[in-house]
């Protein structure tokens, strides 16, 4: 009950964040330069075409009027045309959308897992030249930002060694036989793994870009706080018992140190997906930041607003998803 | 023949050397409750430790030998002697605020030596964790099972550490200030029943305190540390009818006496101290020309 009345209490301070972030973006980007008409326009295009289209696009009217028409229309569902692709745009945001979530979750599995791992092998090896390394590598990791990573990967394995894609979702010239846009997923339940495979390797690089700063946070916090606890008394309970040292991390640490480890990455998980932006560009990769770069270049103010909602959206969702996770796991929190 | 045997166990500090044990000798038999009595850092929690196989990191055994049914632990690879001390040894923990595992149920941490290190099918594990903790006299234990041990009191948790000490029908049991952590109202009764479970189980005991009042309550034996030193190790009645040592007759001295806690108490001699610290020396010394 606790817990249904804390996430009812989220959604409305989430309600009101949102409101909060479209009060911003509607306002900062009619007050940057550049007008969005006028790069519509063909050159010799009259003062009267010019009117015409920004009545046409309501963007004669004052700015609280065109708010609240643009929030009404967002509250029916509708978040207005797309002033360069003139189509709604809330069906080009969530034809791009799920590009984006898979990437995003690709490079969040592919950062727990060589967390976990570094976290894991360096906890064993406490102590030892192997944490050492360990700790090393975390910091290479982490003193370098994405899109370098990502750079560096292209460089390496799309050039150097070209053992992936690196560029687009999939192969163009490949028949897609999909319904929904999630390509990575609906590839797998279609059993078409030669299309999964040919996605996988077009994700692969900028995931990992994506994973590899993650990667390093989680792998120093984790191991971290396994350190600590590993010294803990129903620890060393555990090793009288007759376990090794491989039981007692994963079975009797892993599950109370990774609870620090948990709301971190939940926050590092929003920057990760405000990563995509550069790394979706980087690797011509058609998801939501790609549409987000373009909308921005172009002014075109409904897309530009409709994709920061959604990003929004996703970003509260996410820190939900923890919040909820951190509870379930946490048997205090769950009684209490 | 003792199932415990510790020989000329000598622990040292890493790097530094500094020693923490000093030739320990001191055995425990079926049945047998040995006290383990010395001042705060005495090294009474590193024997228990060493033999338990749970020493810190920064301590390392640099002779002796540990005797565990007439097999020396020392010389056993870690795997084996990781197993050997499960199956015949437990431990009763100092605090159980700390000692149970906060995200984890009761009965798993009750049953999980008995399914993975002695093989019992869960059924049967989970049966034994319930008569178990009835024996430790925890009302609704199938309640208790399913807990949380943030769901429990502190008198509670110890007693199912008790429980669990006990589950495998362990031959040795190490008991490190099993009370200190509790509520003195508690103390006793733990302290019963610790008693009550070792003479229906016949388990060795070796029982670290620094209480001597507690000592002639739950054990037959003594051994005296100083320093890493054993000064005495004796049968509890005669320690208490006269202690050889001087240290010891001193550490009497200095313990409230049940008859008569207001009784003024008379503080370890300076000379006594001297002349102790003065035996470790030469210990030492000892062990450094032999
Ligand atoms: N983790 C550790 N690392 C290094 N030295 C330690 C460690 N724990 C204890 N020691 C040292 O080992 C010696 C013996 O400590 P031990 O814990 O056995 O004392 P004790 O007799 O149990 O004392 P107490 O009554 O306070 O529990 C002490 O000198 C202490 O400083
Ligand atoms: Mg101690």
């Amino acid at each position: 009950m606790q817990l249904l009345r804390a996430v009812l209490l989220r959604l409305a301070t989430t309600a009101v964040t949102l409101l909060g972030v479209a009060v911003i973006v509607f306002v900062v980007i009619r007050v940057v330069p550049g007008n969005p008409i006028a790069m519509m326009l063909p050159p010799g295009a009259t003062e009267a075409d010019v009117a015409r289209l920004t009545a046409q696009y309501g963007l004669d009217k004052s700015l609280p009027e065109q708010f609240l028409i643009w929030a009404g229309g967002v509250l029916r569902g509708d978040f207005g045309l797309s002033i360069t692709a003139r189509q709604p745009v809330l069906d080009l945001v969530l034809g791009r959308l799920p590009a984006t979530l898979e990437l995003s979750v690709m490079a969040l599995v592919i950062a727990c897992l060589l967390g976990g791992f570094a976290a894991l092998t360096g906890t064993r090896a406490r102590g030892t030249g192997g944490e050492a390394a360990i700790d090393v590598a975390n910091g290479m990791a982490l003193s370098i930002p994405d899109f370098l990573w990502g750079l560096i990967l292209v460089l390496l394995f799309g050039v150097l060694w070209p053992l992936f894609h690196i560029s687009g979702r999939v192969t163009p010239s490949l028949e897609l036989p999909f319904t929904t846009d999630f390509y990575l997923f609906e590839s797998v339940l279609r059993l078409r793994f030669d299309l999964w495979a040919n996605i996988v390797s077009h994700m692969f690089l900028p995931a990992l870009a994506l994973a590899i700063p993650l990667a390093a946070i989680i792998g120093q916090l984790l191991k971290q706080s396994l350190k600590e606890t590993m010294h803990l008394d129903y620890v060393t309970l555990a090793r009288t018992k007759g376990y090794g040292e491989n039981h007692v991390i994963l079975r009797e640490a892993l599950r109370n140190a990774i609870l620090p480890t948990l709301t971190l990455v939940g926050v590092q998980f929003t920057f990760l997906i405000g990563g995509t932006v550069i790394i979706e560009r980087l690797f011509s990769y058609e998801g939501l930041g790609n549409l987000a770069i373009d909308a921005v270049i172009n002014r075109d103010l409904p897309l530009i607003q409709g994709i920061v909602i959604l990003f929004a959206v996703i970003f509260t969702a996410v820190n939900l998803c923890v919040d909820l996770l951190y509870a379930v796991l946490n048997p205090r929190l769950r009684h209490g | 023949m003792s199932f415990l045997r510790v020989n000329g166990l000598s622990a040292r500090l890493k790097g530094a050397g500094h020693p923490i044990l000093r030739g320990v000798s001191l055995s425990v038999a079926a049945g047998e409750v040995r006290g383990l009595v010395g001042e705060s850092g005495a090294g009474k929690s590193m024997i228990g430790k060493a033999v338990l196989g749970i020493l810190p990191k920064a301590v390392e055994v640099s002779g002796g030998e540990i005797l565990l049914g007439g097999v020396d632990l020392l010389r056993l690879p870690p795997k084996e002697r990781r197993a050997r001390i499960g199956a015949t040894c437990a431990l009763i923990p100092q605090d159980p605020l700390t000692a149970l595992n906060p995200s984890r149920r009761i009965a798993p941490q009750i049953t999980d030596r008995l399914v993975d290190i002695l093989g019992w099918d869960r059924g049967r594990a989970l049966a034994r964790a319930e008569e178990l903790l009835a024996e430790v006299h925890i009302p609704d234990p199938a309640r208790v099972l399913r807990a949380y041990p943030h769901e429990l009191s502190g008198g509670m948790r110890q007693r199912i550490l008790i429980a669990s000490a006990f589950a495998a029908e362990p031959k040795l049991i190490v008991a490190d200030e099993p009370t200190t952590a509790l509520d003195v109202t508690v103390q006793k009764q733990v302290l019963k029943l610790i008693a009550e479970m070792q003479a229906r189980h016949g388990t060795a005991l070796l029982f670290v305190t620094h209480d001597l009042g507690v000592v002639s309550k739950v054990c037959d034996s003594l051994t005296v540390l100083y320093g890493g030193l054993v000064v005495e190790d004796t049968d509890v009645r005669s320690f208490f009818a006269g202690p050889a040592h001087a240290y010891s007759r001193a550490l009497l001295a200095a313990t409230p006496k049940y008859t008569d806690p207001q009784a003024s108490l008379t503080p370890v001699p300076d000379a006594v101290i001297r002349d102790v610290q003065a035996e470790v020396a030469a210990a030492d010394r000892r062990a450094r020309h032999g």
